[in-house]
């Protein structure tokens, strides 16, 4: 009983890798997007709208066999370790970049102009103005985008990586045992679920008591 | 073999993956209705007063909400077998997406039931309402306000994560698209073609959130002038006249 345990726990290492590296990846690559989605030209911001509505649009799961079975079919074939964890990052940035655009719009205008009134420069602003703002207004959204996450993971099984839900799967296979194997798989994923929302609160109540609302 | 082929080729597998669409649709409809409706009573059971209901009822919605749809599905379709319930891939997709559905619903329903002022029902309870007139008539009417632009949202994802019922067999769009692709080798073409489908229904349904959470979602505030103007009506027609008078 116990090896079939450690076996699916075992799991855990991609489930985490998976959803870890794509968050890290989404968080940052995020930013960036958001001078698309803010940009001053109508052109641009219907490009990045268009872009991250078809991704949003259609589900992960196609996405990963896109990237998995097509690509391959093109020439270039990826591993399934590395075809899903690009497409999970592109996701996660498509999410991340509208989480941010969500936050910049909670920052009122008047700390633009007196950020601008008491003449600092752009980088000034965004790092000692706008960003903690930004950062206090997106973090309980960006820890659910993770959480969302660690569920997507769980795709990744149906191309081969050896996470918690294919390695359910093989137990059950041999084991029979359905309802204990993935009862087993759903249990880890609950575990995993906990210290995400516990340090995002930490997270949150630090900041917020750091930089006290205006 | 040209490799951009599936840029203009996917089109002709729309057809073959058109019955899937329909599967797709069906599923989420049923599973969206039930699941709802258990979300509803969900989210009443956790505001119970006793903290045996309230705290089961959260179970059941932390459960829904914290394990993948996948491990859901593979639940319900392999780990059922185990008490002797063999379901069917159809109603075991069905079951997994709408255990799913009522927990997320639940919470979406609990928040907007939870922004009705507490004086609405009170006042209800003292003009001698039923609880259920209340609920029917004072108190759904305001929170349907709120939740239902996130339960449309939904809605688009229970529609999207009925691509994962592929993994029990049922006959939906990517078990179609996967049949097509192992007999082809098209598959670039072929998930192309799934891809557009399921954007077929999602922007759309974006679209559609997007209207409802500007149209019933938390009023935006008014300007004093403004209200003012709303409360009296003939305020406007005062203000010409006197303009009138003054002008002339």
């Amino acid at each position: 009983m116990f090896e079939i345990f450690a076996y699916i726990a075992r799991g855990a290492g991609w489930t985490i890798v998976m959803t870890f590296g794509s968050a890290a990846i989404g968080i940052v690559l995020g930013l960036p997007l958001l001078v698309l989605a803010e940009s001053k030209f109508a052109l641009i911001r219907g490009i990045y709208n268009s872009i991250v509505h078809v991704i949003r649009g259609v589900p992960t799961l196609v996405w990963l066999f896109i990237s998995f079975f097509g690509v391959g079919q093109l020439g270039i074939t990826l591993s399934p370790v590395t075809a899903s964890l690009l497409t999970l990052s592109i996701i996660a940035t498509a999410y991340m970049s509208e989480i941010y655009r969500g936050g910049m719009k909670a920052i009122p205008a008047g700390q633009w102009e007196a950020a601008g009134a008491l003449n600092l420069d752009r980088w000034s602003t965004l790092r000692f103005v706008i960003g903690p703002q930004l950062f206090r207004a997106v973090s309980p959204s960006v820890a659910t985008q993770i959480i969302g996450l660690l569920k997507d993971s769980a795709l990744v099984s149906t191309i081969g990586v050896a996470d918690l839900v294919f390695r359910a799967g093989i137990m059950t296979q041999y084991h029979a045992h359905g309802l204990y194997m993935f009862g087993i798989a759903g249990a880890v994923y609950l575990l995993l679920s906990l210290p995400i929302a516990v340090f995002s609160r930490t997270v949150h109540t630090r900041i917020t008591r750091r930089y006290a609302v205006a | 073999m040209n490799d951009f082929a599936w840029l203009y080729d996917w089109p002709q597998y729309i057809p073959d993956l058109l019955p899937g669409l329909w599967v797709a649709i069906a599923m989420t409809c049923v599973s969206c209705l039930f699941g709802y409706v258990l979300g509803f009573f969900l989210a009443l059971l956790v505001e119970a007063p006793s903290k045996l209901v309230s705290y089961s009822a959260l179970v059941v919605v932390e459960l829904g909400r914290g394990i993948p749809i996948l491990v859901l599905l593979f639940l319900f379709y392999q780990g059922l077998p185990q008490l002797g319930v063999l379901l069917a891939p159809y109603p075991a997709a069905v079951a997994a997406l709408t255990f799913s559905a009522a927990g997320y619903s639940s919470e979406m329903i609990r928040a907007g039931l939870g922004a009705v002022p507490k004086g609405q029902s009170e006042a209800a309870n003292s003009l001698s309402m039923s609880v259920v007139d209340t609920y029917r008539f004072i108190v759904i009417p305001q929170a349907a306000r709120i939740s239902i632009p996130p339960l449309v949202n939904l809605t688009i994802i229970i529609f999207q994560a009925t691509s994962l019922a592929t993994v029990i067999t049922v006959p939906e769009i990517m078990q179609q698209a996967g049949i097509i692709g192992s007999a082809t080798f098209e598959y670039m073409s072929v998930y192309t073609a799934a891809a557009v489908l399921y954007l077929c229904i999602t922007i759309p349904g974006a679209a559609l959130s997007g209207y409802l959470e500007e149209r019933m979602g938390t009023p935006k505030q008014r300007s004093k002038k403004q209200a003012i103007k709303a409360l009296l009506p003939a305020a406007g027609k005062l203000r010409t006249a006197e303009e009138r008078q003054l002008t002339n």
